[in-house]
């Protein structure tokens, strides 16, 4: 039953708890905002700016102060729950989604397009990542090191070899797979918490090692002048690369047109983003899906009852590496270039942050996740100082908030036919 | 006795300073019903974690209709034919009771690889298959309105029938229940001894069990194994081990 | 020949210094662990607060000028653990505590964004790029090099972290040893559920199990900028996974455990440094975690455990 009524103590108490957290907070802005520190010649010195401790300090003890008092007398604020969707039951909008998505970047401009493109780079990370922290529930915070193992290999294989985009593919698939299966086999015994931080170290390694054996790996400054995916072996480009070859568009009789390669990079993603939704929609409803989710129900039982949950990890963990090698070496096809800079942890914490915000194990959480994270840092330009730091605080209070996600699972269960 | 299905000598376990089971022998005959009794703490369920393959033996020799399994891993251990419930009943709880079953029958009706990506008709027959089996032993267990249920949600006693049937589909030689009984209604065990009896009939099962309601144990097995503080007091008939003096004093105030 | 045995004296002094730092930070990453089971992914970032913290009172001490280094020196120490006090427990209420009961990757999720959002937030208000700390005690004391050999360099400011680690290492194991906060500190790291049951108010320890080991590593944080002369709000990220490394080696919720682990690994990866190769030395921090988690995933100083089906 709520106090319809303030007595004096409830004033002293929040004013209590006020005072306090004005002064931690008072400490905690002192020495990051408050004294700046500042390069005068050799020496440095403090340059105060007291109006961030002044405004910091007030709003936090406004915040205090109204919070114990105004939250009783107000009926509790239930955010909508936002809804459970099955995409099962909407096959229409479905199918309408996808031709509107296939169709839009004819009338798009050049920016929005390539910014599409990298969403949905993300979206086809984000499902590979999601095979193993969402179905199987392993903590990967590795994944970097596959995506680098992706775009890595078919940089090389076209370094030295001259291979294109399509007949490099298969194989950065299969060497991210491979980097999976050796990586996963030690660690993959590994408990929760444990596994996550060594994974997060092979991410490290990986990055370390493209930095260091420059031979190889071009070091910092990376391998450059990849080229783009083809059409069946014509080339996107103004002029052929060859002598006498011919480009899609002499092959057409169409005008060259840069924003064609832009929308013919985002379809070839639209494709394998496609490719990976419906294959990792297989793979739950499949025995091999079935084990992931047990598996990560209950390890016991499943040992109990024959799974090998050493196999059952690898698979998971190994699937999941090989999409990231095609979404890497996808990359590197749209950049051209290769570097270690791009394979960062951040990149790590971003694809895992797609996945857990998303709703783990939840396809379509995670492709909304994807945009939302994509999209939303390139219209908010302004503030892009501020990125790093706001994708932080999200993280933080989506898991306070809605741990579950903002699209959460719905399982698609077995059903008996009636 | 023919061969014995299981074969248990001189089984000990060690947990660093402390002996939890030692000296532990005995055969268990193809289909026979055969009991581990014992107070709490005396090693039951460090028997069963041993021969299931969950612990490693520090001493010992197990073998199934004379293959060794002694320290073979627990999956290993349950291909081979031993399954096993446990005494807090470990389902996949958000699964419904029909999954549950599927996910059991991992190693049957293999569906040929990678036509599960592409809803091949020969998936589709051996997921028709492994449903089908499903129902059938869901029917035995009188579960069968449950099953799109999640299995977490099931009434307790139904929960520990489901774990047994999910056993069963295993086609296993060797059944291993851990405390089945417990928190049933004198109802539910007189339908689990029932249960018992008839697995052993028609599917040829061996059934291991340990157990405390002794109304069960007396009613259900053939043979009982009693053990105090990891070691075998006695082991016999029923009727020998009601007798047996050192089974008494064990049990001093115990039903 | 002759210069090896000095050489590698050397490196021995240097990776007792380095792993000294790893102890310090190591401390919160395993009484943390040791408590509630979590690994506190913004750990690092606290040390690297700290840093920060003892830069800031530095520039605004070293405006009046005359004071004597030890002071100064005692005063940013004083002032960061003090800072970072507050940051570690504003840190465990906002991040932490709400998620208490929840399954194993929330917490980390949210511990990884609040690492995401320390970094950047120190790099808002001071900068990304490296700030320069004064040497307030340069100077080092210098044996051999006779003849042209190898000359060992112990710099007094290196001298000071061992010194100043040793101490706070005996002061710690003391105070949890007889001190009430320290029994019941371990009583909740045995059993949290039975402490809570003897009256034991366990959010209380909790919060001071944060705050203990940020003081720690804001202690290590000032010592290892004065040492090194620079720091930027990145420093916290890969000084934390070796010092979280140094903490499984050691044996995860053991104190003594985590002493014991950053020497360890202090000394491995300065040796790896200087005779292996320095680009990879990060690598060894790695391995040497990867290794200990495969064959002894107790760590040094912990007892064995046994899954309980």
């Amino acid at each position: 039953m709520a106090h319809t009524t303030t007595s004096s103590t409830d004033i002293r108490g929040a004013l209590r708890g006020a005072i306090t957290a004005t002064v931690l907070a008072a400490i905690v802005l002192l020495p990051s905002f408050t004294l700046h520190l500042e390069r005068a010649g050799a020496r440095t010195t403090i340059a105060p700016h007291w109006s961030t401790l002044a405004w910091g300090c007030l709003a936090v003890f406004v915040v205090q102060l109204l919070r114990p008092l105004l939250l009783p007398r107000f009926p509790t604020v239930k955010l909508p729950s936002l809804p459970c969707f099955e995409p099962g039951r909407h096959r229409a909008l479905m199918l309408a989604v996808l031709v509107a998505a296939v169709v839009w970047p004819f009338f798009g401009g050049r920016n929005s397009i390539d910014i599409a493109t990298l969403t949905l780079i993300y979206v086809m990370l984000g499902l590979g990542l999601n095979i193993v922290v969402g179905f199987a529930g392993l903590l990967d915070l590795g994944f970097v090191g596959f995506y680098a193992t992706g775009a890595y290999t078919f940089a090389l294989l076209y370094h030295w070899a001259g291979w294109s985009f399509w007949e490099a593919l298969p194989f950065t698939g299969a060497m991210s797979a491979l980097f999976g299966f050796v990586l996963g086999f030690p660690v993959l015994r590994l408990r929760g918490d444990y596994l996550a931080i060594v994974t997060l170290g092979f991410g490290e390694i990986i990055r370390l090692l493209l930095v260091n054996l420059v031979g190889l790996t071009g070091g910092p400054d990376g391998i450059a002048g990849l080229p783009k995916p083809t059409v069946f072996g014509l080339p996107m480009t103004r002029n052929p690369a060859v002598e006498g070859g011919t480009t899609f568009h002499q092959f057409f009789g169409l005008e060259f047109n840069t924003i064609h390669v832009v929308i013919f990079l985002y379809l070839m993603a639209l494709t394998l983003a496609c490719i990976t939704l419906y294959v990792s929609n297989r793979l739950i409803r499949m025995p091999i899906g079935r084990s992931w989710e047990a598996l990560r129900e209950d390890e016991i039982a499943c040992r109990s009852l024959g799974l090998n949950p050493m196999k059952i990890k690898l698979s998971a963990f190994t699937l999941g590496a090989m999409f990231a090698g095609f979404g890497g070496a996808f990359f590197a096809a749209r950049q051209g270039i290769v570097n270690p800079e791009s394979f960062t942890f951040i990149e790590s914490a971003l694809i895992l942050a797609i996945v857990v915000l998303g709703g783990m194990g939840s396809q379509l959480g995670v492709i909304v996740a994807a945009i939302v994270l994509t999209v939303l840092p390139e219209l908010a330009r302004e503030f892009s100082q501020y990125r790093m730091l706001i994708f932080g605080l999200v993280m933080i209070v989506m898991m306070v908030w809605r741990p579950q996600g903002l699209l959460p699972m719905k399982r698609h269960q077995v059903e008996v036919p009636r | 006795m023919s061969t014995p299905i299981l074969t248990v000598k001189d089984l000990s376990m060690r947990f660093g300073g402390l002996l939890a089971v030692d000296g532990i022998a005995f055969d268990v005959a193809p289909q026979e019903v055969f009991a581990i009794i014992g107070p709490n703490g005396a090693g039951k369920t460090t028997v069963f974690n041993c021969i299931s393959g969950f612990y490693r033996p520090t001493t010992g020799a197990i073998a199934l209709a004379g293959k060794d399994i002694a320290g073979h891993s627990s999956h290993h251990v349950a291909n081979e034919g031993v399954v096993r419930t446990f005494q807090n009943v470990r389902l996949f709880k958000t699964m419904t009771v029909l999954e549950n079953l599927l996910v059991a029958q991992h190693r049957h009706h293999r569906p040929p690889p990678l036509s599960g990506l592409f809803n091949t008709r020969g998936y589709r027959e051996s997921e028709r298959l492994k449903i089908v089996n499903a129902l059938k032993w869901l029917d035995i267990m009188g579960l069968r309105e449950y099953a799109n249920r999640e299995a977490g949600n099931l009434a307790y006693g139904h929960q520990r029938r489901l774990e047994i049937a999910r056993c069963m589909i295993t086609e296993p030689r060797l059944l291993m229940l851990d405390e089945p009984a417990a928190g049933l209604n004198p109802q539910e065990k007189n339908d689990l001894q029932q249960l018992i009896n008839q697995l052993r009939k028609d599917y040829g099962v061996t059934v291991l069990l340990i157990e405390h309601d002794m109304g069960l144990v007396m009613g259900v097995s053939e043979r009982i194994l009693v053990m105090e503080y990891g070691r075998p007091i006695a082991l016999g008939t029923p009727e020998a081990v009601r007798n047996d003096e050192r089974v008494i004093k064990a049990y001093l105030g115990e039903a | 020949m002759s210069n090896f045995l000095p050489e590698l004296l050397q490196q021995l002094f240097n990776g007792l210094s380095l792993g000294a730092i790893y102890a310090l930070i190591a401390i919160g990453y395993t009484m943390v662990y040791g408590i509630i089971g979590m690994i506190n992914f913004a750990h690092g970032e606290i040390y690297m607060i700290g840093a920060y913290v003892g830069l800031v009172t530095l520039s605004a001490v070293g405006v009046q000028g005359g004071l004597p280094v030890w002071l100064v020196i005692t005063l940013m120490i004083l002032i960061a653990v003090l800072v970072t006090a507050v940051y570690g427990y504003a840190v465990e209420q906002l991040a932490y505590r709400p998620l208490r009961d929840s399954p194993r990757l929330v917490p980390l999720i949210s511990a990884i964004g609040m690492s995401i959002f320390l970094q950047n937030w120190m790099a808002l208000g001071q900068g990304a790029r490296d700030m320069a700390v004064p040497a307030l005690i340069p100077g080092a004391m210098r044996f051999g090099g006779e003849g042209g050999g190898f000359e060992i360099f112990i710099p007094y400011a290196r001298v000071l972290v061992i010194a100043v680690t040793v101490v706070l290492m005996v002061l710690l194991t003391l105070y949890i040893r007889n001190s009430r906060m320290g029994r019941a500190s371990r009583a909740c790291s045995q059993d949290m559920h039975m402490a809570n049951l003897l009256g034991i108010d366990t959010n209380r320890v909790i919060s001071f199990t944060f705050v203990l080991g940020a003081m720690l590593a804001a202690v290590g944080g000032v010592l290892i900028a004065l040492a090194v002369g620079k720091l930027n709000p990145f420093i916290g990220f890969i000084a934390g996974i070796k010092a979280f490394t140094a903490a499984v080696l050691g044996g995860i919720g053991s104190i003594p455990g985590a002493m014991l682990g950053g020497v360890i690994l202090g000394i491995a990866e300065t040796l790896a440094a200087a005779y292996i190769s320095s680009e990879y030395k990060d690598i060894v921090a790695f391995l040497l975690l990867v290794l200990i988690l495969m064959f002894r995933p107790t760590g040094l100083l912990g007892k064995p455990e046994v899954e309980k089906v």
